[in-house]
């Protein structure tokens, strides 16, 4: 594993960033306020240069919306996203297109993220045009084939439509319009979860080259464990909306700490027959509590094997040095 | 007598643009009490050989081939006599389960149906049987939740509905389509082992039809790989895992990342799954083969037996290889 540069600057440091959503309440009165819902309660992280950032959790754990927050896909509203030196929560909408040419994000669904009447070469020279409206067209479409090459796009495909295309490939189109503009981080939301084994190891391995050629930072969310453990640096797991752990890739799936963090590992099937058979699942009781109303203290308290009293009162913070941080009580 | 014995299964599709085999000669058989996994990418075929046997195949698809069941053929059957078949004999659960339940209907009438028309039951027999069989699949508080509507379970409660359903009647055979593909992890974990556990306590067999060779081999029993419609590999769980001889199945355990392992750069499998229309003559698999030879260009290899118990459809198949970490070779 590549060691994390921590003296190298943060480029993206995010504090105590907080995303709610108001949600109607059934058989309220017109002027009931909504109640609000926690998608992302409070996660602070930074993001150093050139490394890559894992963040898993299951589905409704806030991660894709933790994504969307640093983008401006969608309103914070507490906390700040410092990009360079930037408060991005202040920015209008125009000031934060102009640092989009910085920060690019690719896509779950890889067809559906693809305008289907526009050809390939179009798709990809958008973001071109969009941000240097002065190239020429043939400079344009020469930057495009090099973006194609490097994605491992066949020149001659330019002309064709995204419906032509397998997921995979797809998936090849969704990152070459992201990288032309040649961006400092790119934040890839489930990029390989809607593909198939063989073809997803194509991708990851593409986005691995292709970060070492162009010192990109990756946000890497995903709910698959065994792949954000291979392509991460550092990896940060949540919980309803809040972290429960960060570590190096390494530590973090060699000891992991949190007991959500273990009961999330131990819960994925391994292609080993017999380490399957005989491993022992952590098997956590009952559903996800709702984001609207989520447990006081420790929200994973609720589903916690070893849950305390002292739980419910207070709501732990990450502890720990740089290269291991724990937000449990219960854990030293 | 086998339970379940598929000789030559075809499908085909009549499409706009030509004839698609989805399904090339497929044969398997399954024992009492056995779990089979077939296992491949999307397009190769799992899913059709499940819906052909079930007789739930689009209006244009037909099948050849047969499929006996205890003796019985299934395939092509008369709806009404596969009506008595389905549920009682060979029940199914499916990838998504909110798309499965009917969203007007309360999950207990539901239940309820299966037995009132399949067993004749009254509606308080029928009420008792389905909370005994919710509470079997450990659903909490399984008398309550009988009222609700499937919009009210999560996505883990949903997909243990469709379990409690399809085993309602006590069907000898349960295929299952990806039934964790659409689940968290955790959620997944606990499907799974109510799966291993119905399937000790009714003596059910099972299907299990998924691209997650994890799951594989948690439950199955022996395992069928799948590529562009024909069999690749066919045997048990350890030979698949721990010697993998075909070129495909040993790229496919290569390629996905493991917890247990470290490893940096992905070996892949190069290129993408072909068209189903527009398939290579000869074996579908060279154009993606380290181990492609002229001969396989020619004619596609027929699926034989190369060890007691093991099949496969290769020219030229390389050693077997040790693909899992500290396991035996």
């Amino acid at each position: 594993m590549k060691q994390v540069n921590q003296a190298s600057n943060a480029i993206l440091e995010i504090q105590d960033l907080k995303v709610q959503f108001a949600i109607k309440q059934k058989g309220g009165w017109p002027w009931t306020p909504p109640a609000q819902l926690k998608a992302v309660d409070g996660v602070s992280i930074k993001l150093y240069e050139g490394e890559t950032l894992g963040v898993v959790g299951e589905s409704g754990c806030g991660k894709s919306t933790f994504a969307r927050a640093i983008i401006g896909l969608v309103k914070s509203c507490a906390g700040s996203i410092v990009w360079m030196g930037q408060d991005l929560t202040s920015h209008s909408e125009s000031e934060l297109r102009a640092v989009r040419q910085d920060i690019q994000m690719i896509f779950q669904d890889p067809l559906a993220s693809l305008n289907p009447r526009m050809t390939v070469g179009d798709i990809i020279a958008e973001p071109l045009q969009t941000f240097f409206p002065q190239l020429s067209k043939t400079e344009v479409r020469a930057k495009v084939k090099l973006m194609m090459d490097k994605v491992g796009l066949l020149p001659n495909v330019i002309n064709r439509y995204p419906h032509e295309f397998s997921g995979g490939q797809c998936q090849r189109i969704g990152i070459a319009r992201a990288l032309i503009l040649e961006p400092k981080l790119v934040i890839c939301d489930e990029p390989v979860s809607a593909l198939d084994v063989s073809i997803q190891a194509q991708v990851v391995n593409l986005l691995k080259s292709l970060q070492k050629e162009m010192g990109l930072s990756l946000i890497f969310i995903a709910h698959d464990l065994s792949v954000v453990k291979h392509i991460s640096d550092r990896v940060l797991v949540m919980y309803l909306g809040n972290e429960v752990e960060l570590a190096t890739s390494d530590e973090l799936f060699s000891n992991p700490k949190h007991p959500y963090t273990h009961a999330l590992m131990s819960a994925v099937p391994l292609p080993d027959p017999d380490k399957e058979r005989n491993k022992t699942i952590a098997l956590l009781p009952g559903d996800l509590p709702s984001p609207i109303n989520p447990p006081s203290g420790c929200v994973f308290r609720t589903r916690c094997p070893q849950a305390q009293p002292q739980c419910s009162e207070l709501k732990p913070q990450l502890t720990g040095d740089d290269s291991h941080q724990v937000a449990c009580l219960l854990v030293e | 007598m086998k339970l379940l014995d598929v000789k030559d299964l075809e499908v085909q599709f009549a499409t706009p643009e030509g004839s698609v085999v989805a399904v090339n000669k497929l044969n398997f058989s399954l024992d009492k009490g056995q779990t089979l996994g077939i296992v491949g990418e999307s397009g190769s075929g799992k899913s059709q050989t499940a819906f052909a046997l079930m007789g739930l195949l689009a209006k244009n698809g037909t099948i050849s081939g047969s499929a006996k069941f205890e003796g019985q053929e299934v395939l092509n059957l008369p709806e009404k006599q596969l009506n008595n078949i389905r549920a009682e004999q060979i029940a199914m659960i499916f990838q998504d389960p909110m798309t499965s339940l009917n969203p007007y209907m309360k999950v207990g009438t539901q239940l309820m149906e299966v037995l009132i028309k399949h067993k004749g039951m009254s509606k308080q027999d029928a009420f008792n049987h389905s909370v005994r069989m919710l509470d079997a699949v450990k659903m909490p508080e399984a008398h309550k939740r009988m009222a609700m509507y499937p919009h009210e379970f999560s996505g883990g409660m949903r997909q243990r509905v469709m379990i409690a359903m399809a085993l309602l009647c006590q069907p000898k055979l349960l295929i299952a389509d990806e039934p964790t593909t659409a689940l968290d992890v955790t959620v997944q974990a606990q499907i799974m082992s109510l799966l291993n556990e119905l399937k000790d306590d009714f003596g059910t067999s099972i299907i299990m039809i998924t691209h997650d060779l994890g799951v594989v081999a948690g439950i199955c029993d022996s395992v069928l790989v799948m590529y562009a419609g024909r069999t690749m590999e066919y045997g048990s769980v350890r030979d698949i895992f721990y010697r993998p001889t075909h070129p495909y199945t040993q790229g496919l355990l290569k390629a996905i990342p493991r917890l247990d392992t470290e490893g940096e750069i992905l070996p892949t499998i190069p290129g993408n799954p072909p068209n189903l229309l527009r398939l290579p003559v000869g074996c579908p698999f060279q154009q993606r083969c380290e181990f492609v030879t002229e001969q396989c260009q020619q004619s596609a290899p027929a699926l034989a037996e190369f060890e007691a118990g093991r099949q496969r459809a290769c020219f030229n198949p390389p050693a077997a290889i040790a693909t899992v970490s500290g396991s035996e070779a």
